[in-house]
């Protein structure tokens, strides 16, 4: 915490010589040592650290990759297939890399509930809250950026979606696409500027995770209880403990742990998580029956297609890219949306039922990403066969038919007495995947404008502990323990 | 220096030193609006990508009922040799009734003596609604009504490029083409 006194005592000629030239060791030791920290922490606090990994990996594992790469049309296929078959350790590397994207947001994804779930983006951790959004973004950026480089068809199919959304914007929207592609579609020069930002946006990543842990310095961790640690020296002795060794060791004990899941994924199903289509090599003249973003972006994927209807002047397309970009830009005005002061959801037990709706309505997004919108959840009644023609009189008619068969020999007999008939098939009303979609959206929306906004006003939190020593110890003066989580 | 002596100092030649602020501010300002404009530009088409924008193909190569794809620019294009019911089927159709209604006649380019050649349709081969590449004769399915159909989310267009039925919001765009003699056309982007 900054109002915390620096401890750090040089015991040696050389670091008391560094020490009043380049106070590095001490920066360490004030953030890493001896940085007092709520004793109450659990494991949900633990992706920090496990986030820290996951960028690492991927740098280290990017720069190796970028040894081998080759970033043009004609090569870049080639290249990662070379480096799977004969790069000494290439596949490892390269499924390190592309596993370790999908860990990286699986654990960013933890941590951003845990930070929702126990209030973190609340005064004073506004700023801290908001860089994090900042680094999921850039995070999403890369990812995009780089699943476009291996050059496989959903590579390049994915990328046109993405860049044809650009495109729906109005009256700019296609000289920004022209601008972002370098010309009239994905080609050569895409791919190498792809790469370039690839490159580039992860070490971007890395300064906002500097300014990220700065602000976390200043008021110092959030706790599962969401009561502040005591300022007063006593108060703040007995509410936290040193980082090191208590959270070093949490810490590296859940890194462990994750880095096993991860291996599990490394060693054992590699392409579980790909896509079969981005073994074939980029081909523009042949789409694939299903296009699908890697399962990190499907929920916002969903949102996207959610939207099917106009809006006064705006067109569907248009309101989809914006209801896609406003569903991540709302995170960055969360901590004004909630009115709540009481922080963790612990002491909200109304807003935690509401919490659960959300985690579970951003897996159904998921699902809805992935699925067909149009294919059926919950079918009624079953497909017709409609067969249209022309009728004596000249106007169009229809018959309609549940087998095959009978329409079948219904428009040869038309077609035999010289008419035009044809036969197509009458979807049966279900509720479609693009309807959960809308929804979901609806409640995604819904439980930051208005759940969280109103509820605060209304709720009647429980009482919370009156310090973080106390809710350890269990006190006597409070009603109800704190649930269990 | 004493107080007095700074304070003098701030007001002696202020008109100068507002002067050179100013025209310090001034000139960097210019400087990196310049810089900016160089680092956007960049990001634009180069001049040989703008070059390789136009293709003349020989028409009389496409097969009676199919069609060949081209790509210009990588972006694709259809250029479909149609059958007789083909073309009256897109004559035949109810313009008012389409979501973006044109006729056949109006999606095609006079050859250079004037008269159509409504064998010979060209088209965009990018789905209006997200951009795939609709599916056609070659592939084995041509949607409900006898064009193309993009599997994507499930767009029909007509044997004249026009979009019938699925989320697409307008027809297969005509691209800028022109006979260069009877048998070669000219498609540019
Ligand atoms: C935020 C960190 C990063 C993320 C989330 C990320 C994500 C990705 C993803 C999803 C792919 C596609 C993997 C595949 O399916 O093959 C990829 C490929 C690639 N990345 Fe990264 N990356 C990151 C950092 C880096 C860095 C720092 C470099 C260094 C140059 C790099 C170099 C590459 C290269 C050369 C490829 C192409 C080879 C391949 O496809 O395996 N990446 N990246
Ligand atoms: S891209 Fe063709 S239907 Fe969506």
């Amino acid at each position: 915490m900054s109002g915390h006194p620096s401890t750090y005592e040089p015991k040696t000629g050389f670091t008391k010589w560094l020490d009043s030239r380049l106070p590095i060791v001490r920066l360490a030791y004030d953030s890493f040592v001896d940085f007092p920290t709520p004793k109450n922490l659990n494991y949900w606090y633990t992706f920090g650290g496990i986030l820290a990994v996951c960028l690492m990996t991927q740098i280290l594992t990017g720069v190796v990759l970028a040894m081998h790469y080759t970033p043009t049309v004609d090569g870049a296929f080639a290249s990662v297939e070379r480096i799977m078959r004969d790069v000494p350790f290439g596949w490892l590397i390269r499924y390190i890399h592309a596993n370790g994207a999908s860990m990286f947001f699986l654990a960013v994804y933890i941590h951003m509930f845990r930070g929702l779930y126990y209030g973190s983006y609340k005064a004073p951790r506004e700023i801290l809250w908001i860089l994090g959004c900042v680094i999921f973004f850039l995070m999403m950026g890369t990812a995009f950026l780089g699943y476009v480089l291996p050059w496989g068809q959903m590579s390049y199919h994915g990328a046109n979606v993405i860049t044809g959304l650009i495109g729906a914007l109005p009256v700019v929207g296609d000289s920004i696409k022209a601008w972002l592609m370098g010309g009239p579609s994905i080609g050569n020069q895409t791919i190498q500027r792809f790469f370039s930002l690839h490159y580039l946006l992860p070490f971007m990543i890395a300064g906002v995770v500097i300014l990220h842990i700065w602000a976390l310095h200043v008021p110092g961790n959030n706790n599962p209880t969401g009561v502040e640690a005591r300022k007063d020296p006593e108060g703040l002795k007995k509410d936290t403990v040193p980082f090191h060794p208590y959270y070093t060791v949490k810490d590296a004990f859940a890194i462990v742990v994750f880095l096993l899941i991860f291996a599990a994924f490394v060693f054992y199903m590699p392409n579980v998580l790909g896509h079969a289509d981005n073994y074939i090599e980029a081909n523009p003249l042949v789409t694939p029956a299903h296009i699908v973003p890697e399962w990190y972006l499907l929920p916002f994927y969903a949102i996207l297609r959610a939207i099917t209807f106009d809006i006064g002047p705006i067109d569907a397309k248009l309101l989809g890219v914006i209801a896609m970009f406003g569903s991540i830009a709302i995170l960055f005005v969360l901590p004004w949306l909630d009115t709540s002061k009481v922080k963790s959801m612990r002491y909200r037990p109304v807003a935690r039922q509401f919490f659960f709706g959300f985690v579970v309505a951003g897996l159904l997004l998921g699902w809805c990403g992935a699925s067909n919108p149009d294919d059926p959840i919950i079918p009624m009644g079953s497909d017709k066969l409609v067969v249209s023609y022309t009728d004596a009189n000249g106007n169009e008619a229809t018959q309609t038919y549940d087998e095959y068969e009978p329409a079948a020999t219904f428009r040869d007999q038309k077609v035999e007495e010289g008419v035009d008939a044809s036969i197509a098939v009458q979807k049966a009303p279900a509720f479609r995947f693009v309807h959960l979609a809308q929804i979901l959206t609806l409640y995604y929306f819904a439980y930051f404008l208005v759940i969280l906004p109103l509820l605060g006003l209304r709720e009647k939190p429980k009482d919370e502990p009156t310090s973080i020593h106390k809710a350890v110890l269990g006190s006597h003066d409070r009603a109800a323990p704190a649930p269990a989580e | 220096m004493s107080e007095a002596q700074t304070t003098t100092h701030e007001t002696i030649d202020e008109d100068r030193r507002d002067f050179i602020h100013i025209a310090t501010a001034a000139t960097a300002a210019a400087g990196a609006g310049a810089l900016a404009y160089v680092f956007i530009d960049q990001m634009n088409a180069a001049s040989d990508t703008k070059a390789a924008s136009s293709l003349e193909v020989d028409i009389s190569k496409v097969p009676l009922g199919g069609e060949i794809r081209v790509l210009i620019g990588g972006q694709p294009f259809f250029i479909r040799h149609r059958t007789e019911a083909e073309i009256r089927s897109a004559e035949s159709v109810d313009v008012g009734s389409l979501r973006d209604p044109q006729t056949d006649d109006e999606r095609l380019v006079p050859m250079q003596d004037g008269s159509l050649n409504r064998a010979i349709l060209v088209t965009s081969g990018s789905c209006t609604h997200l951009g795939c590449v609709p599916v056609g004769p070659a592939q084995g399915n041509t949607g409900d009504y006898g064009g193309w159909y993009c599997p994507c989310h499930g767009s029909h267009y007509d044997t004249s490029g026009r979009i019938r039925k699925g989320p697409a919001p307008s027809n297969l765009p005509v691209p800028d083409y022109r006979y260069v003699s009877p048998t070669v056309i000219n498609i540019s982007l």
